[in-house]
């Protein structure tokens, strides 16, 4: 995955350390996270309707995912990893990764 | 029907980028089951305009469906396979048998090859001479190139799923709005070009029915439930006569009239969604309703052309 280039820009939550993140109620809980390079990150999906993870930088990310299942990615490289949900592009989520 | 927008005036009163004003508009929208500015009419709901009818067209109806979400788990629907069946047998148990039935899109739920061989096989049951599709945002998860539902669905469509035709001298246009890569309600340009070639030599008389999945007019921006370059299709068809928008995606009843133009939101046959701007609604989340109360929430539209006056008159069927 490369850094992403243009994204929207909402303002976000203060970032959290934090290697899990739950959706619930049509948000990612943390919004924003901070991991180091080699995390594996879980988001869980606890509302009844699907979701995905997304990322803006190249469309990359999970399938849609429904109640009580989960999708993991590991961040091998640094950088800053915005992504959002693909089905309701107004949930939007960041993953800072330090070295 | 007495008219009433007590349901729609809770939603925000703010002017769109777009130059609408949501109270504006509001004004010739209603709520389904709530209200309604249509007017009934030999069971029909007829719109408002009273346009001319082009000479070489004939009456002709047709009848739309949409969002069967098949692959859904949810309290919303246990079964919504069962309920899209339901609707379809609805549909064969019309008294009139339609020159086509359109699915506005939604037919997945998460873009599964298995979901997509089950709505085909369900739509291959209709009674009709044809079935027409449009994609949802459903349809593409992680395909923003809608592969998986050309492959199902894409036969004679151009770029990602969109196309066009003639029926009884009424044109129609099945545009493809949810597949952006960064947000929903995009058309794009390769679309709008289309659109443009498809309308420009056509007469100004010529009625125009046009689908999509997500609605061509701004009903909720926070929810994405507009097309972010909506503006320049319409545009194209501001000089004709007659003009009848119908979309999917919101699930549930919801019309508008813009000048010539004509906006229905329909139901779907999976789930009801929540009004938004209802009180204490913040999140669109699948509503859970009581025991009984679900076939009623859900359902099938009846459309019919009608040259006199030459307009499209719509009828939104619960399902039973």
């Amino acid at each position: 995955m490369t850094m992403p280039a243009a994204s929207p820009s909402p303002t976000l939550a203060a970032p959290v350390a934090a290697t899990s993140v739950s959706i619930i109620n049509f948000s990612f809980k943390p919004q924003v996270i901070v991991v180091k390079t080699g995390a594996e990150v879980t988001w869980t999906n606890n509302d009844t309707d699907a979701h995905t993870v997304t990322f803006y930088a190249d469309g990359s990310g999970s399938k849609g995912f429904q109640n009580g299942e989960s999708y993991r990615h590991v961040f091998g490289t640094a950088g800053t990893f915005k992504y959002h949900c693909s089905i309701h592009p107004y949930m939007v989520g960041e993953v800072i990764v330090h070295a | 029907m007495e008219p009433s927008t007590s349901d729609a005036a809770s939603v925000e009163p703010t002017t769109e980028p777009d130059g609408i004003d949501r109270r504006g508009f509001l004004k010739c929208m209603a709520w389904a089951g709530t209200a309604t500015v249509w007017t009934i009419s030999g069971g029909l709901l007829t719109s408002c305009g009273i346009q001319k009818a082009a000479p070489h067209t004939k009456d002709l109806y047709f009848v739309q469906i949409s969002d069967s979400h098949i692959g859904f788990k949810g309290a919303a629907n246990p079964d919504v396979t069962g309920t899209f069946s339901h609707a379809i047998a609805q549909v064969n148990a019309l008294p009139h048998r339609p020159a086509f039935v359109a699915h506005t899109g939604d037919l997945t739920h998460l873009t599964q090859a298995g979901e997509f061989d089950t709505v085909k096989q369900l739509l291959g049951t209709l009674k009709t001479p044809e079935v027409h599709t449009i994609p949802g945002e459903h349809d593409a998860i992680g395909d923003t190139a809608n592969q998986s539902y050309l492959k199902a669905f894409g036969k004679n469509s151009r770029g990602k799923g969109y196309y066009s035709f003639d029926l009884n001298g009424v044109h129609f246009l099945f545009l493809v709005n949810t597949s952006g890569v960064e947000n929903l309600g995009v058309l794009g340009t390769d679309q709008l070009d289309f659109i443009k070639k498809d309308l420009a030599g056509r007469s100004s008389d010529t009625p125009l029915v046009v689908f999509s999945h997500i609605p061509l007019f701004a009903m909720y921006r926070k929810w994405g439930w507009f097309t972010h370059d909506s503006i320049e299709a319409l545009s194209n068809m501001r000089r004709f006569g007659s003009v009848t928008c119908l979309n999917g995606h919101v699930h549930q009843l919801m019309s508008k009239t813009e000048g010539n133009i004509t906006f229905h939101a329909a139901t779907c046959t999976a789930y009801p969604l929540p009004h938004p701007g209802a009180p204490g609604v913040t999140i669109p989340k699948p509503v859970v309703l009581p025991a009984g109360e679900l076939y009623s929430a859900l359902g099938i539209r009846e459309a019919t052309y009608v040259v006199h006056p030459g307009t499209v008159a719509v009828k939104d069927d619960h399902l039973v």
